[in-house]
Parts: structure tokens; sequence; C-alpha cells
């Protein structure tokens, strides 16, 4: 067994049970750390099939970002488990009908000949001075500008209309503006008035 | 140098490779240790000089007056140590432990791209720029894990703070790195630096003109001010406000665990200054033609930058955190949109400098 082989062996045990983790642990905020995890190490698991780019964009945008914002949430949630737990007989017959239709499917992708290692041979390895980064660039602005325009008009369109949605007028803030308290005057605050001495 | 290393070489076959790596790694990181300790030193007398104090003067080595007040980080650092960790007892534990750990591991582990001089980098990959911001962004978890798993409100407010705030000046300091990474179209830090040492002033012998920072100046600043909210430094720091929430993530931990986030706090310092150094200073490269170019450089301007962050200490109140959430959204990532824009019609235009 080579290094890269090990490296691989010891990321996917960390993966997988990770992502077990994620759906065991009885504690949301583990849950979502164990997702932290597993976000991390499958970019490591990326980065030895060469897709430093994808691998470090998991780890920025998922791991750095979404997460944070995620365990954000989850950390201020006030989940009651005992109430989580109720009804798990009820949901159980749909639930593993969902996982056994879901478990089918996998099988009918992952098993057929085209996955299967055979069918793909491992790709050469690239020149020294290869940089994934920057061929994966000019794809995406030369061969497949559209697509990857439309992709972002339509996160565009997202995000101004969560905004949108969101967006209520306070009337109870006691906003202000900056650039007001900055341009504020002495005259406008202070009235200065002469008192004459009082003598007894 | 390689006449030494050949019988070890040799000795160790197979080994070499990891062993020479760990060196290697030593050779950045007990550096880098002593840096932080005595960062603080220069903190505390810096502040002392601009208000008209001392500073610590009294321990010493050996009874020397003269070195009045240098043995101190040893000092702080011994009496940490040796004091207990108190671990609440409706804490999460082991998420308690961790956290200081995983606020530190980032620190270090961005110092692998480094590159101190020329050719003098750990691991010279051609997505370091990447890299920095991936290990960076990872630092929040330190702060957030440990305000949840303190248990306690004031950890926890702090920790949801640092997350909101980190979250926020993380997109403006991502865009200021991509003008940078436009104007020396690679990631890789090292061509970074050697991008600035070209250019019309450049061969003029003036490559203080060249670098970065003058073409990408409201990027320089946008980075460097977006880099002191990233590491919770003052005027940014609410997320420790003491006269609001006490010491914000870090107010259950102490001894050697409370000590961590401090080393964090500093290293993450020492890094966004070489990194500004890096992207925007030059890095290793001379002001001018007729000095060598060289590690000091590096390290010069690291200190430059290292003293603002102490400057702004000394000088500024503590932002309100709807004021540091507005400059985050609305006025730097806006600037640095703007100035992106600009930088690519410039690149596009005949004037461009950067052909």
């Amino acid at each position: 067994m080579d290094f890269q082989t090990a490296v691989f062996y010891f990321l996917s045990t960390i993966l997988v049970v990770a992502s077990l983790r994620v759906i065991t642990a009885r504690n949301p905020v583990h849950a979502a750390l164990y997702l932290v995890l597993s976000f991390f190490t499958a970019g490591g698991v990326w980065m030895l099939l060469r897709a430093e780019f994808l691998a470090i964009a998991l780890v920025l945008v998922y791991v750095g970002a979404v997460m944070v914002l995620f365990l954000f949430v989850v950390m201020m949630l006030d989940i009651n488990i005992e109430r989580l737990r109720e009804g798990f007989w009820a949901n159980l017959v749909p639930g593993l009908i969902v996982a056994g239709l879901m478990l089918a499917e996998m099988f009918a992708v992952l098993g057929a000949k085209y996955f299967s290692a055979g069918a793909a041979p491992a790709p050469e390895a690239p020149a020294m001075d290869y940089s994934n980064t920057k061929e994966l660039g000019r794809l995406i602005y030369t061969e497949y500008v559209y697509p990857f325009e439309l992709a972002s008009v339509i996160l565009l369109v997202a995000i101004i209309a969560a905004i949108a949605l969101t967006m209520r007028k306070r009337k109870d803030t006691k906003f202000q503006e900056p650039a007001k308290q900055i341009a504020v005057r002495r005259e406008d605050r202070v009235r200065l008035v002469s008192m004459p001495a009082e003598k007894e | 140098m390689e006449a030494l290393l050949q019988p070890v070489q040799a000795l160790l076959g197979a080994a070499w490779v990891p062993v020479w790596t760990l060196v290697k790694i030593f050779a950045i990181i007990l550096p880098l240790m002593g840096c932080v300790a005595y960062l603080t030193l220069a903190e505390r007398k810096i502040i002392g000089w601009m208000q008209v104090r001392n500073g610590p003067n009294r321990v010493t080595f050996f009874g020397i007056k003269a070195l009045g007040g240098l043995a101190q980080p040893i000092a702080d650092g011994l009496k940490l140590l040796f004091k207990e960790i108190v671990l609440p007892s409706a804490s999460s534990k082991t998420l308690f432990v961790l956290a200081p750990v995983l606020a530190l591991a980032p620190s270090l582990a961005a110092w692998a791209v480094i590159p101190f001089s020329e050719g003098l980098v750990l691991a010279d990959i051609n997505a370091g720029l990447l890299y920095i911001m991936a290990i960076t962004s990872m630092g929040v978890y330190g702060v957030i894990i440990a305000g949840w798993a303190s248990n306690s409100k004031y950890a926890f407010l702090g920790s949801l703070r640092s997350a909101a705030q980190i979250v926020a000046y993380e997109i403006a300091m991502g865009f200021a790195l991509v003008t940078v990474l436009m104007v020396s179209q690679s990631l890789n830090l090292s061509d970074i630096v050697r991008g600035q040492g070209e250019g019309m002033f450049a061969n003029m012998g003036l490559g203080v003109l060249s670098w970065n920072w003058l073409p990408l100046f409201p990027m320089f600043i946008v980075y460097f001010i977006a880099g002191v909210a990233e590491t919770n430094r003052s005027p940014f720091d609410v997320v420790e406000g003491e006269s609001e929430i006490v010491a914000g993530h870090m107010i259950e931990y102490s001894g050697m665990a409370f000590a961590l986030f401090f080393l964090a706090e500093y290293a993450n310092m020492i890094l966004i200054a070489t990194l500004t150094s890096i992207m925007f200073l030059g890095g290793w490269l001379s002001p001018v033609g007729f000095l060598p170019d060289g590690f000091h450089w590096l390290a010069a301007k690291s200190a430059f930058c290292l003293f603002f962050f102490l400057w702004l200490r000394a000088t500024f109140p503590r932002y309100r955190y709807d004021q540091i959430m507005r400059l985050g959204w609305k006025v730097f990532i806006p600037v640095t949109i703007v100035w992106l824009v600009f930088i690519g019609g410039w690149m596009m235009s005949p004037l461009s400098i950067w052909k």
C-alpha cells in the first residue's frame, strides 16, 4: 500500500465516521460540528484527486462561511430533544420507504458499469507546473461562459429575493445616520449663555 | 549545508522527507512563538510609552537592571502554565478543551505557504492564496465553539458577535485579495511578490513605487482594517468587550487554555501583518535598487504593520456593534467591488501597467 492509498483510507475512515455521527449525534450542535469535520475531510479526499481548487473552495465556502452561519442558528435554537424523539415509531415506516428508495437509486447509479473503477482509468498525472485552478478558470470563462453567467444571475436573484422577503421597516429602531453625526457642529448642540455672577 | 545533510539523508532513508519537513516546521513555529511572546511585551511597552508610562520594567534576567521587563513574557507564560485549568461543570467538556486548539491551529497552519525569501517557503503550492483564505476562515470555529461549550451567557454572546463579524469582514478581505491575484495573475504567494518587483519604477531603482500598495491603495487599506477586525483586535474587539460582556468567549477559561486564545490572537496578528507585507508591500523585496533583497525586509515590513495594530489599539475607542456591521457591509464591500471593476478596466485598457 503506497502512501497515497494510506492517506485515502485514513481520510475516508474519518469521513464515514463523521458522516454517521451527523445523523446519530444527540445534540444538534455536535451534529453540525461533525458535518464541519466531514466537509473538511471531504476536501482532503478531493485534494488527493488533484482537484485542489474544488477542495479549497469547499473548505472556504462551506466550512468557513455556510457552516458558521448554520452553527449560529443551531446554537440559538432551544431544542428539546425529548420532543424531537416523539413519534419515532409513527414516522418509521415512511422514513424506511424513503431510505430504501434512495438506497436503490444509489445502487442503480453507482453499480452501473459506467461508474465502476474499471470503466474510468485514472488520468495521467499532469505536469508539475499544471495549475488546476487556472485551467478551471479558463474553461468557465470560455467554453462554459453562458451556463456560468446564467448560474450567477440566478444566484443574484436569489440573494435579492432573500433580502426583499425578510426586509422589514421597524419603527422603534434608534438608527443614527453616521454622516449626520460627523457633520454636527457645536452650535447645533451647545448654547452658550452669558450669566452674570450673582452677589449676595 | 548539502554535504552536511547527505549522510543524515542516507541514514534515514525513506523517513528522510517527513523528518526534514518536521525540522522545517519547527524552524518556522519556534521563532514564531518567540515573536508572539515578545509581541505581548512590545504591545505593553509601546502602549505604555504612548500613554507616558513605562510599561512592564521589573522582571529581568540575572538581576541585570538594564534588561528590566525583558523577561516579562517568560514570567507570564510560566505563571499561566502552572495555573489550574478549571472545567465548568455544566460545560461540554470535549468541545471546551478542543476550542483553544481550534483557535490556534489555523493561525499556525497558514504559515506553511508564506514565502520568507526567494525560494524560502515550506510548501510552494500554486493555490497558496486560496489556501490562506480557506485556513484563516477556519479560525472562527475556536471562538464559536468556546462560546457555546462554556455554557455561559457572556461567552455565548461573544461567540455570536464573533461569527457575524468575521463572516462580514471575510467578504471584503476576499475581494481585496481578488484584486491582488488579478494584477499578479497568480495564486502563488512567491509569484505575487516577484510580480511586484517588475515595472517602470522598479527598473528605475525605486521598487517601493511598483509594489501593489500604490495602484491598489484602497484595497491595501481595506485589507488591513478587515485584518484588524478578523483578529478581533481593538477597535473591533467587541467579541471580548470587557465593559459589555466581560471577556466574551474566554470568560470561562483559565490557565494555559486561556493563554492559548491569546497565542492564537497574537499569531493571527503576525500572520495578517506578514500577509499585508507580502500582498501589498513587496514581501522580501528591497524598496530601493541599490540595497539587496532578503528576509530582513519582510521582517521590517511586518514589524511596521504590527506597530499599526498597537497604535490603533492605543488610539481609538471601541466601535459600536452596529457601526462595525455598517463599516463591513455598507462601506468596505462596495469600495472593494468598485475598485475591482476599476482595476479590471485598467488592465484591459492600453494604459495597463501589468503587461
